[in-house]
């Protein structure tokens, strides 16, 4: 499991800084969401995965009886989601907006604010 | 419980934001409420900043939650000095902002968002814990997207997109730091991630997490040769966007740094090696960058960059007179740096361009105005006995200390050519020949406005020059505070017995 995720999440980094590095506007944006869900899963698999113990003190008990999992990555991965739908979302409507003041999706042509004046 | 007063900084922006959010309407009120809230933010931050000094450090654990398990949030000195520039710098864009944004903008809500960007950049002053950091950053970074865009003109919309892709991506980075840091200690609170890395066996691993943090606060910060978004996106939002851009969210990635780097990450001759190397790269490639351009606004962003390097090369050397002199060089950085974009705000205002070329003639027509701009461009450069000196010098004096000579003639080039930049600025924008310029329709030039509003857009700029002013002359006062932060710096065992109390093993 730990492999296969870890496979995965290489694939995720590999894929996105791919797409961040095409010229198209909606690839930038869809470069950055895999590499945040890479980062994402990256937590989770570092949390150290731990099947059907969830992180509960038995009634009859003061402290843990067994091994459980560590309920600290899911709460993170949570906020993480949170912070990066929004800003996400942000993006999206960004280069919506900037298709139609620029007129092309084509970040080569975006280079305006780089000129020499 | 006196400690609880590190809250109020944070608590104070949010009721803030919140209240003006219920005043979205009535812009009057808005910007009455800003102005007076501000004051009472600066209020507290020296409440705050006082009682530190007296008192040592103070340490808070939210929800009572002991550390290292719940969130901590500490004010020690270096924290205390920037949560009270934060407030110096605050309130002066936001006397600037009301006299210069357009209506319009603040119709949409420039002013609360304004005051979200600075609870984020006071939380991220504050907190003690790594991701709590990471969540003020997410703060920061969503309210300046909307800072940078807002208006959307052409310029705007195409600065915003190279500046949102950066500091996702360096969001990203610190993310995945953050998670490797988890899996190798288990533990998210700084103090506690000080101890459990020093005593790490796996080094090469906490080597490259060290390295995506420098990767993720260097894109922030726009370090070499992560900084290109900077001049790209920084001359395009109104220059009271610019001036808080400049003045503090760079300065909170070197905070991060100087955080990370002097906490967690200690005594690494192979990482204080690439941070000098860093370090000379950007003093040279904002140096060289400033000379190439002539729009005011720009030259300005390079400048920024170019002194990036200087507070990181006194991270690297990390010594306590080169950590002082660094710490020195922030403080005088943020007022300067806000000052600066604020006046090329009223040189627009004034002309109605940024270019140099169209530029001149300004020292004939306001003399005492043109007297007042020569104060920060003149402490930039660091003219004896104004503000920027003293730090150079004792960067210089550290690296002499080090035995390192490049360090020092990468310094002095970077001095040069700043003293350059501003001495042709000077020329072309205060002493040329005045150049008649076609007047703009619906402009509201500098000499039209009500007395109301010169006093909003110079009244700051007058605070700032002042702030500086002391900085350079009271230079003594600032050297103390620097190396008594240096000190708390350089002995990480001070800040982790403040958060997890004299009993942690």
């Amino acid at each position: 499991m730990e492999v296969l995720l870890a496979i995965l999440i290489g694939l995720f980094y590999a894929a996105g800084l791919y797409m961040i590095l095409r010229r198209s506007l909606v690839k930038l944006i869809i470069g950055l969401i895999l590499l945040g869900n890479g980062a994402n899963l990256l937590i989770f698999l570092l949390g150290r995965i731990t099947k059907g113990h969830p992180p509960i003190i038995p009634g009859e008990s003061n402290i843990f009886t067994s091994a459980y999992a560590d309920p600290i990555p899911q709460a993170l991965i949570l906020t993480a989601i949170v912070i990066s739908f929004g800003l996400q979302s942000f993006g999206i409507v960004l280069i919506k907006r900037a298709y139609k003041v620029v007129k092309t999706d084509d970040l080569d042509q975006m280079n305006s604010t780089d000129q020499y004046s | 419980m006196i400690a609880q007063i590190v809250f109020y900084p944070i608590i104070m922006q949010l009721l803030l934001a919140i209240l003006l959010l219920f005043c979205w309407k009535w812009i009057k009120w808005q910007k009455v409420i800003s102005i007076i809230g501000s004051f009472i933010s600066l209020g507290i931050a020296i409440w705050l900043f006082s009682t530190t000094w007296t008192q040592g450090t103070l340490t808070v654990q939210a929800g009572n939650w002991e550390a290292p398990f719940g969130i901590s949030f500490v004010s020690d000195t270096f924290a205390a000095t920037l949560v009270l520039l934060t407030a110096i710098s605050g309130l002066a864009v936001s006397v600037f902002s009301v006299g210069t944004i357009l209506r319009a903008r603040l119709k949409f809500g420039f002013l609360p968002i304004f005051h979200f960007l600075l609870l984020g950049l006071n939380g991220a002053f504050l907190t003690g814990d790594i991701f709590n950091l990471y969540v003020w950053f997410e703060i920061i970074i969503i309210s300046s997207f909307v800072l940078i865009t807002l208006g959307g003109e052409k310029a705007q919309i195409e600065g915003a997109i190279k500046y949102f892709t950066l500091n996702i991506f360096a969001s990203i980075i610190f993310l995945t730091a953050i998670a490797v840091l988890y899996g190798l200690t288990g533990s998210l609170n700084m103090a506690d991630l000080a101890i459990k890395v020093a005593a790490l066996e796996n080094r090469g691993l906490v080597k490259v997490t060290a390295i995506l943090f420098l990767i993720g606060f260097g894109t922030k910060a726009a370090l070499f040769p992560l900084y290109f978004w900077l001049p790209a996106s920084y001359h395009t939002p109104p220059s009271a966007v610019s001036a808080i851009f400049g003045g503090l969210l760079t300065k909170v990635g070197i905070y991060a740094l100087i955080r990370v780097f002097t906490l967690i990450f200690v005594g690494d001759s192979f990482l204080e090696n690439i941070i000098l190397v860093i370090a000379c790269l950007t003093l040279f490639s904002g140096a060289l960058g400033a000379l190439a351009h002539q729009n005011i606004a720009k030259i300005f962003s390079y400048l920024i960059i170019c002194h990036i390097g200087y507070m990181i090369l006194g991270l690297g050397l990390y010594s306590e007179v080169a950590i002082a002199g660094a710490i020195f060089y922030l403080i005088h950085d943020i007022i300067v740096k806000t000052n600066l974009f604020m006046v090329s705000g009223l040189i627009y205002r004034i002309k109605g361009t940024f270019n140099m070329r169209d530029l001149g003639g300004l020292y004939a027509k306001y003399p005492r105005l043109s007297l007042l701009m020569l104060i920060p461009m003149f402490s930039l450069v660091g003219i004896p006995p104004l503000s920027g000196f003293w730090p150079k010098l004792a960067l210089i004096t550290a690296s002499f200390n080090a035995g390192n000579y490049w360090l020092i003639a990468a310094v002095l080039f970077a001095t040069f050519i700043t003293m350059y930049v501003i001495a042709r600025l000077w020329s072309e924008v205060f002493w040329k020949e005045r150049k008649e310029l076609p007047k703009m329709q619906n402009f509201r030039y500098f000499e039209t406005l009500k007395l109301e509003k010169k006093i909003q857009i110079v009244g700051p700029i007058v605070f700032l020059a002042l702030i500086s002013l002391y900085i350079g002359f009271g230079a003594e006062n600032i050297q103390q505070l620097a190396t008594r932060v240096a000190a708390e710096l350089m002995d990480n065992q001070h800040y982790i017995q403040a958060v997890l109390g004299d009993g942690y093993n």
